[in-house]
C-alpha cells in the first residue's frame, strides 16, 4: 500500500449506501489479490485508515480508477463526489445507489420534515427529549458541523461528470471481477476501454431474455402478491402468473437470480439500454397485458398493485425523469 | 410572472392520426376558438403513447398533458386507444403518489368529426391548470442543481479550521 510505487491507484468511496456495494467487491474472492497486485489502494474508508486531507493532499487525476458508491445525500457526500471527480482518472458511478438512487432514492417520495418525524420521533423512536440534528453547533471549544441533509438525494452524476456506470444492488461480483479483469488488461495496453458514458458489466438485454421460465402471450386478470400464492408454476413466466416482476424494464447482467428462484425481479440492475425512464417501461408492460377494455375493470385489476411508484422506481426513482415527488422538492 | 400577470399554462396535447388530430384540424377550419395554451404533437395512434412522454412533458416544464385518442371501438389500429387508456390509468395512480395533481393529465376520446367537443375539452383543462397554478418541474430540478457549497457551508473548511485552532 505503498503511496510511491508507481501502480495505478485505486480508491473506493461510499457516500449514501448500506455497505453492501463494498462486500460485493470483497466477494470477488481471490481476484482481490489481482486488485492488490496491480493497484496501490490509495483510499478505501470501509477497508484501509485514510483521511480526506489524505484525497485532498493528492494531485489531480492522481488515482487511476475511483469506484463511487452510494448517492448524494448530504454536503459530505458532494463535498467527495467533487473531489473524488477532480483526483480520479475513471470515475465509475457503482451500484444501483450511484447510478439511479436505489433504495435511499425512496425518501424522495417525502419531505424532509416527514423523513426527520419519521427517523426521530415514531414510537419506536426512544428520544424523549425530541432531539433533532442540528448542522451547526456552538461549542465553547467552537463550532461543530454534521453533513447537512439535502431535501432531495442525487444521484452521481448529477452531480459530476461520470465516465462509467455499473449497475446492481450489488452488482454481481462476477460482473465486478470482470470489469476489474478489463481495466487491468487496458492498463496493460492488452484491452481497450469501452467508451466514456457506458454502461459496464452488464448484458445488453433484459431480464426476461436471462430468464429461463416459458413465455406465451400475457393477458393478465389480476396482479397477485407473490406472498399471497400457495402455488407458483416453476417453469412459467411470473408476469403471466400475475406476479409483477419487473424483468421486463430491467437490464440483464445478474442471470435472472431472483425469477429463476421463484421471486420476482424487483429491477435492482436498473433500467435496460434504451429506456429513457424505467418507471414509463414498467407501466406499458404491465397496463399492456391486462386483459380488459373496461375502465372499472382495469382500476379493479390495478387495485393489485397497492404502491404503483414503489412497484416501478423501488431503484430508480432518483434517476428518474421526475427524480423526486412534489413533497420533496418543496415549494 | 408578476401578481397582475395571468398565469399561462402550457399543455402539450398529444393527438392520433386519425381521429383526435383531425378534431384539432376540423376545429381550426371550422375556425372554433381555443386558448393557444396547447401544443399538440401528433402520433400515430394514442397506443403509441408511452408514459415516457408524458413524464418528460411534465419534468421538462409543462403544466399539463393531454392524450387524445379514436373513441373505444373505433381505432385505426383495432384496440390500442384500449392500451393507451390502460396505461393512462395506470400513469394517473403513480402520477398521484408523486404529488401530481391528476387534473393535469388527462385523457379524451374525440371522432374527426368532434372538433367543437376538443375545442371545449381543451378550454376547460386551461381554466382548470390555470386554477391549479404553475407546476414548474424543471425549474425544481435547477435549483438543486445549481446548489453550490460554499465555505460557509462545507464540512472540509470546518474540520480543518478546527485542526489549526487544535
Amino acid at each position: 500500500m505503498s503511496a510511491n510505487s508507481a501502480k495505478p491507484k485505486f480508491a473506493m468511496y461510499w457516500a449514501a449506501s448500506c455497505g453492501g456495494c463494498e462486500i460485493a467487491v470483497l466477494n470477488i474472492h481471490e481476484k482481490i489479490l489481482d486488485v492488490d497486485a496491480n493497484f496501490d489502494v490509495v483510499f478505501w474508508p470501509v477497508a484501509m485508515d485514510a483521511k480526506y486531507k489524505d484525497v485532498q493532499a493528492m494531485p489531480d487525476g492522481a488515482i487511476t480508477l475511483t469506484l463511487f458508491n452510494g448517492g448524494i445525500r448530504n454536503n459530505e457526500n458532494e463535498e467527495m463526489a467533487h473531489l473524488l471527480r477532480r483526483k480520479s482518472k475513471i470515475l465509475v458511478a457503482f451500484g444501483s445507489c450511484a447510478t439511479e438512487g436505489c433504495i435511499p432514492g425512496l425518501a424522495n417520495f417525502s419531505s424532509p420534515q416527514d423523513i426527520f418525524e419519521a427517523a426521530y420521533a415514531t414510537v419506536s423512536t426512544d428520544n424523549p427529549q425530541n432531539v433533532r440534528p442540528q448542522f451547526r453547533y456552538t461549542m465553547p471549544e467552537g463550532e461543530l458541523r454534521i453533513p447537512e441533509f439535502y431535501p432531495v438525494l442525487r444521484t452521481l452524476d448529477q452531480v459530476v461528470k461520470v465516465d462509467y456506470y455499473m449497475p446492481g444492488c450489488p452488482p454481481e461480483s462476477h460482473q465486478i471481477a470482470a470489469v476489474i479483469d478489463l481495466v487491468i488488461a487496458a492498463l496493460q495496453g492488452k484491452a481497450q476501454l469501452p467508451p466514456p458514458g457506458s454502461t459496464i458489466g452488464v448484458g445488453d438485454s433484459t431480464v426476461c431474455d436471462e430468464c429461463k421460465r416459458a413465455r406465451n402471450e400475457k393477458t393478465i386478470k389480476q396482479f397477485v402478491r407473490i406472498q399471497n400464492l400457495q402455488v407458483i408454476d416453476p417453469a412459467l413466466c411470473l408476469l403471466e402468473q400475475g406476479i409483477p416482476c419487473n424483468g421486463p424494464a430491467t437490464r440483464s447482467g445478474c442471470g435472472a437470480l431472483c425469477p429463476l428462484a421463484g421471486a420476482q425481479c424487483i429491477g435492482c440492475y436498473g433500467p435496460a439500454a434504451g429506456v429513457v425512464d424505467y418507471g414509463a417501461r414498467l407501466m406499458t408492460a404491465f397496463a399492456s397485458v391486462i386483459d380488459s377494455k373496461d375502465p372499472e375493470e382495469v382500476e379493479h385489476i390495478l387495485d393489485g398493485l397497492p404502491d404503483p411508484a414503489g412497484q416501478f422506481y423501488r431503484f430508480n426513482l432518483a434517476g428518474s425523469l421526475l427524480r423526486a415527488a412534489k413533497p420533496a422538492w418543496g415549494k | 410572472m408578476t401578481d397582475n400577470e395571468q398565469f399561462e399554462p402550457v399543455i402539450i396535447g398529444f393527438t392520433c392520426n386519425w381521429c383526435s388530430y383531425r378534431a384539432a384540424d376540423l376545429a381550426g377550419t371550422a375556425r372554433i376558438k381555443y386558448p393557444p395554451n396547447i401544443r399538440l404533437i401528433r402520433m400515430m395512434c394514442s397506443g403509441r403513447l408511452d408514459p415516457t412522454f408524458v413524464l418528460k412533458a411534465l419534468a421538462g416544464g409543462a403544466d399539463g398533458v393531454l392524450i387524445t385518442g379514436c373513441h373505444p371501438g373505433e381505432c385505426h389500429y383495432l384496440e390500442q386507444n384500449y392500451k393507451a387508456m390502460r396505461r393512462y390509468l395506470l400513469l394517473r395512480r403513480v402520477l398521484t403518489q408523486m404529488g401530481i395533481e391528476a387534473q393535469r393529465v388527462k385523457l379524451v376520446w374525440a371522432s374527426a368529426a368532434e372538433g367543437v367537443k376538443l375545442a371545449e375539452e381543451i378550454t376547460k383543462m386551461v381554466e382548470e391548470i390555470r386554477a391549479l397554478g404553475p407546476l414548474q418541474w424543471n425549474s425544481k430540478q435547477l435549483s438543486v442543481n445549481s446548489e453550490q457549497i460554499s465555505d460557509d457551508r462545507s464540512l472540509f473548511t470546518a474540520h480543518s479550521s478546527q485542526e489549526v485552532t487544535a
